[in-house]
């Protein structure tokens, strides 16, 4: 029995969104290659929606699949639709992850979170 | 698709003699060893003839040889049963720090009741000094047990002068040796261990069978109780087929093995200096003369290894990888920590263990689909991206 749904599989095998945006406008960078997996996103904003949404992954098959399915996810959403997304709903989009994945591989919702509070932030400070 | 399996240290193929021998036990040779008829003896001598087969591979004397379950159990048998077995004489038990967790994990356990582990570091090679094995030694050492080879690394241990301070010592020494029994040659007296742990599907042999060899005089405390089965160290009914299994691959191995080697060493002896030739970034794991003969093993710089794999297996070449996220644990592989080996690089572990079916059109097929997966990956990653930058990260 394979470990990955076919949705994580068709994911990690064909990631949609993957790289970085040249000039940013938030970008959220959570993880660290101890833990095993790091994700940084970047996003793009046009009025008050997510523009464009890339991401760099070092990780696993699971890691690879959340930030494209985070990515697919939040494009085109309003900033608040976008922070509604969680591991939760990721995992649930992907058809589910291995139960000793979900945590520590599953970081894509809170790297985009972090994005948009970037982004919010540098506006707030007046760019 | 070709297919290329590379995973021979996790499974290895059933040799067909070693299934032809195994078959009648399934069928019409039903007896149990233990039963005084006819039925009986045949099964019985068949476990007997086996003993032998698996004896021979090691240098033993065949009475000396505990059929087990697995290279788990034999090891368990081997860590619990000689502590157990010295009551009053000590508490303090001497390893490496890149066992098998089965070795491991029963000195933890052996911790619960008063036992005491030293591990003794080994160097970037994942080779254990000598000399360290002494300093580690207490007046109330009981035990030292230390792997022939690291099935995940492939170094092979300087075992032979281990064994000469513990000699000295008058201290057990128990080798963990599933990587090596069946795959390079080996004998137990020039080794000069007092007990050693072997495995069937290390060599073609079926899985689910294993054997512990326990020098006589050495005494041991048996776990497994009931029957007098195994000369009562082991008790409970023979898993006949599997053992006339573990007998013929033991036979076979001892006949075949140096054409064996000289099949398996120069294919790896390719992957270990073309893979790092056609990739930047590859760091070769454990000790490059010193090495099992079918091993090759890397630490892929920016990327991680379970992705690696899965791509791999995608061209159809099975592999394994020591990563946090390749083990169920998730935590990075201790053989590689132990070695110095940073947590970043580690994630990036790939083992290749080769075996009989393979050819050299096989390592040309990896060479090939391998560049492109390692590519793509550091295309997407962030370490990677970084190093591109900052020139900074790389090892």
């Amino acid at each position: 029995m394979p470990v990955y749904s076919d949705k994580v599989m068709e994911h990690f095998m064909h990631p949609r969104n993957v790289g970085e945006i040249e000039t940013p406008d938030g970008v959220g960078e959570v993880g660290n290659p101890i833990c095993g997996d790091m994700m940084t996103f970047y996003i793009k904003v046009k009025d008050n929606r997510l523009a464009d949404v890339k991401y760099k992954t070092f990780g696993c098959g699971a890691a690879i699949a959340v930030s494209s399915m985070v990515s697919e996810m939040a494009m085109g959403k309003t900033l608040d639709e976008a922070l509604k997304i969680t591991p939760r709903t990721v995992a649930d989009e992907l058809e589910g992850l291995p139960q000793n994945k979900f945590h520590c591989s599953n970081l894509g919702a809170q790297a985009l979170h972090k994005a948009i509070q970037d982004y919010r932030g540098k506006k707030k400070g007046g760019k | 698709m070709r297919k290329v399996y590379l995973d021979n240290a996790a499974a290895t193929p059933l040799l067909p003699e070693v299934r032809e021998a195994m078959l009648p036990y399934l069928g019409e040779v039903f007896g149990n060893p233990s039963s005084l008829h006819d039925w009986g003896d045949k099964a019985r001598e068949a476990v007997e003839s086996a003993r032998i087969q698996v004896a021979q591979l090691i240098g033993a004397n065949p009475e000396e040889i505990i059929f087990t379950g697995s290279g788990t159990e034999s090891n368990n048998l081997a860590i619990k049963g000689l502590a157990l077995a010295q009551p009053g004489k000590g508490k303090h038990i001497v390893v490496s720090a890149i066992e098998h967790f089965s070795v491991l994990h029963s000195v933890q356990t052996l911790g619960k009741w008063g036992f005491e582990m030293t591990l003794v570091p080994v160097d970037k090679y994942g080779v254990v000094d000598p000399q360290a094995v002494r300093k580690s030694l207490r007046k109330d050492t009981i035990l030292v047990s230390m792997m022939h080879a690291n099935g995940e690394v492939g170094s092979i241990e300087p075992l032979a002068e281990i064994s000469k301070i513990t000699k000295e010592r008058n201290i057990p020494f128990h080798t963990d040796a599933v990587a090596t029994a069946g795959t390079i040659p080996l004998d137990v007296s020039e080794l000069g261990v007092d007990s050693l742990s072997l495995a069937g599907n290390q060599f073609y042999g079926p899985k689910g069978v294993g054997a512990l060899w326990v020098r006589k005089g050495v005494r041991i405390m048996p776990f497994l109780e009931g029957g007098v089965q195994e000369g009562g160290r082991r008790a409970g009914t023979e898993n006949v087929p599997a053992i006339v299994g573990l007998g013929k691959a033991a036979e076979l191995a001892r006949v075949n093995m140096p054409a064996r080697m000289k099949q398996l060493i120069p294919l790896r002896d390719r992957l270990l200096t073309e893979l790092p030739a056609k990739i930047d970034h590859v760091v070769v794991t454990g000790h490059l003369k010193q090495r099992l003969p079918g091993h090759a093993s890397f630490c892929i710089e920016f990327i991680e290894g379970e992705a690696m794999l899965m791509l791999l297996n995608s061209q159809g070449v099975a592999v394994s990888s020591g990563s946090a996220c390749t083990s169920r644990a998730l935590k990075a592989s201790h053989v590689l920590i132990a070695m110095g080996i940073p947590h970043a690089l580690a994630q990036g572990s790939i083992l290749f263990t080769l075996g009989l079916d393979n050819s050299a059109r096989d390592i040309d097929y990896v060479l090939e689909v391998m560049p492109p997966i390692v590519d793509r990956l550091r295309q997407m990653s962030p370490l990677y991206a970084k190093f591109i930058k900052t020139g900074k990260g790389g090892k």
